[in-house]
C-alpha cells in the first residue's frame, strides 16, 4: 500500500544544543495503525511535532499524502489531526465552540452534523454547552480528541493518548481508533505502555535516545525476538532438577510443581520434543503443558538495553 | 486552497465571541472613563479655557480621548489575543493548522480592530452626552479610526508574540503608549507649548496621529494631514514587516 507518511533524514537539535532526534527514516502505509514505542525523552513528541509543523526540523524532509510538509503545508496539515500529549484548550469556551473553531482552522466549511457525530462518539454531546474548564480531566482529553477529529483527518496522531486516563476512556478510545481505521484513516500513536502497542498496532517502531532502533510488523517482531516459555505442570513435585536434565536450562517453580523451560521459538531445534521424551525416559510424569510468548515489554527491555550490554561486553 | 477563508472566519468569530463575553466591561469602562475625563478636563479646565484654535475646549479634547482609549484597547486586545494561546499552549493548534501568517494576522488583528472601532464609536457617543462635537469629514474620521485601530492592533500583535510574561505584556502600554499619548497633544494643541517643548513634542509620533484625527473633526490639526497619513502608513508598514519577519523566523513562536 502507498505510504501516507515518509520521513527522510529528520534530525532535531533544540536551541541550547540538546539533540533530541538523530537521523530518522520512517514510512507509514495508508490505513495502518503504527505505534511509536519508547521511554520518556526518547523523542516521540519531537518527531510528531515536526511532522505536524509545530517544531522546525534541523535537517531532513517529511512527505505527507504525497506532499512536502513545508512546500505543501496547506494540504499536509489539513490531512493531519493531532491529539497532543498535554491537555491545552481554551478554558473559557464552550465545548462545541472550541471544536467548531478547530474545524474552521483546518480549512473545512461549517458542518454541524459532523461536529455532532464527533461529540456523540466521544460522549461529549451532553456537555456541548459546558465550558471546557468545568469538565474533568478525562472529559478535557475527549475534547482534545474531538478537536483533532473535527476536520476529518486522514492521518491521526495520538501522542500518549492513554497516559493518566481512566479505564473507560481508554476503552472508548481504542474502540474509536478501530472505527477510524475501518473508515480508512491511518493512526500513529506513541506510548510507553507496551500492552498498548501490542493490542493496537499493526506495526511498531521502537525509539530510544532519538534513534529509531527498529521498525517491524508487530507479529514479525514478536516472532523474531519472541522467546517462549514452556510450563510443565508435574504430577509429583520435584525437590531439585535431576542431573539427567542438565542440558536444558530449566527452573523449578511453584514449590517444585512446575518446570519452566525458556527457549528461542525460532531456533531450528527448540529442544522441546527432546525434553519431553527425556522426561518420559526419566519417569517424570506431567499433567499439563502450556507455552507462553514473551510480551513486547520483554522485547523492549531487551532492545533498549542491548546496546549498553554489547558495549560492556 | 489559495486562502484559508474558513480559518479566518473561524478565528475572527472566536475572537469576537471572546470579546462578547466581556462586552459589558469592555464598553462601560471606556464610557465611564470618558465621562470622568469630561468632568475633570471639560468642566474644570474648560471653564477657564474656553477655546483652543477656535474650537470649544470640551469638543477639542474628544478626538484625543478617543485616540487614547483606542491606542490602549487596540494594543491590549490584540496582544492578549495571541499571547493567551501561547500562555495556555493552545497555540499548538494554530501551528499545526493550514493557516498562513497573513491569514493569522488578518483574523486576529481584524477581530481586535473591530472591537477597537466599536469602543471608539462608543466614546464618541458618550461625548455627545456632554458636548456638541462637529465632524467636518465623517468618512475620513471613520477611515482614520479604522487605520489607527489596525496599526495599533498590529503593534499589539507583535507585543503579544514578543511578551513572555503578563508583566511584559502590560509594561509597553503603561510605560510607553499612555505617556506618549498624554504628551502627544491629546488634551492640548502643540501650538500652546513654549519652546523647546514644542520642538521636542514634534518627535513624538503620537502627535501626528492625534493631529490627523482632530483634522477629520475640525478641519485643522497641529500638522498637515498628509504628514499624519504618512505616519500611519509608516507604522502599518513597519509593524507588518516585523510580523512577517517573526513568522518567517518562528521568533518566539516555534521551537
Ligand atoms: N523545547 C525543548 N527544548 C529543549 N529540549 C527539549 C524540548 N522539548 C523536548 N526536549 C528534549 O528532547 C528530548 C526528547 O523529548 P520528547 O520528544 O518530548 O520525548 P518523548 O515524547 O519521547 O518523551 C528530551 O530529552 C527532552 O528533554
Ligand atoms: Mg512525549
Amino acid at each position: 500500500m502507498a505510504s501516507i507518511l515518509s520521513v527522510r533524514g529528520i534530525s532535531k537539535t533544540y536551541a541550547g544544543g540538546h539533540q533530541a532526534l538523530g537521523t530518522i527514516d520512517l514510512d507509514v502505509a495508508e490505513g495502518e495503525i503504527f505505534a511509536l514505542l519508547g521511554p520518556n525523552g526518547a523523542g516521540k513528541t519531537t518527531l510528531i511535532s515536526i511532522i505536524c509543523g509545530i517544531v522546525n526540523a534541523s535537517s531532513g524532509t517529511v512527505t505527507v499524502d504525497g506532499e512536502d510538509i513545508i512546500k505543501g503545508y496547506r494540504h499536509t496539515r489539513s490531512t493531519i489531526g493531532l491529539v497532543p500529549q498535554e491537555i491545552s484548550t481554551d478554558m473559557f469556551e464552550r465545548v462545541i465552540d472550541t471544536v467548531a473553531l478547530s474545524r474552521g482552522l483546518f480549512g473545512k466549511p461549517r458542518d454541524d452534523a459532523h461536529i455532532e457525530k464527533v461529540l456523540r462518539e466521544l460522549s461529549l454531546w451532553d456537555k456541548r454547552f459546558a465550558k471546557v474548564q468545568e469538565l474533568s480531566g478525562g472529559m478535557k482529553r475527549r475534547v482534545m480528541i474531538a478537536k483533532a477529529l473535527s476536520h476529518e483527518p486522514k492521518l491521526l496522531f495520538l501522542d500518549e493518548p492513554t497516559a493518566g486516563v481512566d479505564v473507560e476512556l481508554r476503552r472508548d478510545m481504542w474502540e474509536l481508533v478501530r472505527r477510524l481505521r475501518d473508515g480508512g484513516a491511518t493512526i500513529i500513536l506513541t506510548t510507553h505502555y507496551i500492552e498498548e502497542a501490542e493490542d493496537m498496532a499493526d506495526r511498531v517502531g521502537v525509539i530510544s535516545g532519538g534513534k529509531l532502533i527498529l521498525v517491524e510488523e508487530k507479529t514479525a517482531l514478536m516472532k523474531k525476538l519472541g522467546r517462549k516459555s514452556l510450563h510443565v505442570t508435574l504430577s509429583e513435585p520435584l525437590g531439585a532438577i535431576p542431573a539427567g536434565l542438565s542440558s536444558w536450562s530449566l527452573t523449578l517453580a511453584d514449590d517444585g510443581h512446575m518446570l519452566d523451560y525458556q527457549f528461542d521459538a525460532h531456533a531450528e531445534d527448540t529442544g522441546v520434543s527432546a525434553l519431553l521424551s527425556r522426561l518420559g525416559e526419566l519417569g517424570i510424569g506431567y499433567k499439563d503443558l502450556n507455552t507462553e510468548e514473551s510480551s513486547l515489554e520483554d522485547i523492549f527491555v531487551d532492545l533498549v538495553h542491548r546496546p549498553a550490554r554489547e558495549a560492556a561486553a | 486552497m489559495i486562502m484559508n477563508i474558513h480559518a479566518i472566519k473561524a478565528i475572527y468569530k472566536f475572537e469576537l465571541h471572546r470579546f462578547g463575553r466581556t462586552m459589558l466591561t469592555s464598553l462601560f469602562v471606556p464610557a465611564i472613563t470618558t465621562s470622568l475625563y469630561f468632568i475633570v478636563f471639560g468642566s474644570a479646565i474648560g471653564s477657564r479655557m474656553r477655546e483652543v484654535d477656535g474650537v470649544p475646549y470640551g469638543a477639542f479634547i474628544v478626538p484625543g480621548l478617543i485616540m487614547l482609549s483606542m491606542f490602549t484597547e487596540s494594543i491590549s486586545n490584540a496582544s492578549f489575543g495571541i499571547y493567551m494561546p501561547k500562555f495556555t499552549g493552545t497555540i499548538y493548534e494554530l501551528h499545526s493548522a493550514p493557516v498562513s501568517p497573513l491569514e493569522t494576522v488578518i483574523a486576529y488583528v481584524g477581530a481586535a480592530a473591530t472591537k477597537s472601532v466599536i469602543i471608539g464609536l462608543m466614546i464618541l457617543a458618550t461625548a455627545y452626552l456632554f458636548v456638541w462635537v462637529p465632524i467636518a469629514h465623517p468618512l475620513a474620521m471613520l477611515g482614520f479610526m479604522v487605520l489607527i485601530a489596525v496599526s495599533f492592533c498590529l503593534f499589539g500583535f507583535i507585543l503579544g508574540i514578543w511578551a513572555q510574561s503578563f508583566e511584559q505584556l502590560s509594561v509597553i502600554p503603561m510605560l510607553v503608549v499612555t505617556p506618549m499619548t498624554f504628551l502627544g497633544g491629546a488634551f492640548y494643541s502643540v501650538h500652546m507649548l513654549p519652546e523647546p517643548w514644542k520642538t521636542i513634542t514634534l518627535f513624538n509620533p503620537v502627535v501626528y496621529l492625534i493631529s490627523g484625527f482632530r483634522w477629520t473633526f475640525f478641519g485643522k490639526g497641529d500638522v498637515a494631514m498628509d504628514v499624519s497619513l504618512a505616519f500611519v502608513a509608516a507604522m502599518l508598514v513597519v509593524c507588518f514587516g516585523v510580523i512577517v519577519w517573526m513568522f518567517r523566523t518562528g521568533y518566539r513562536l516555534k521551537k
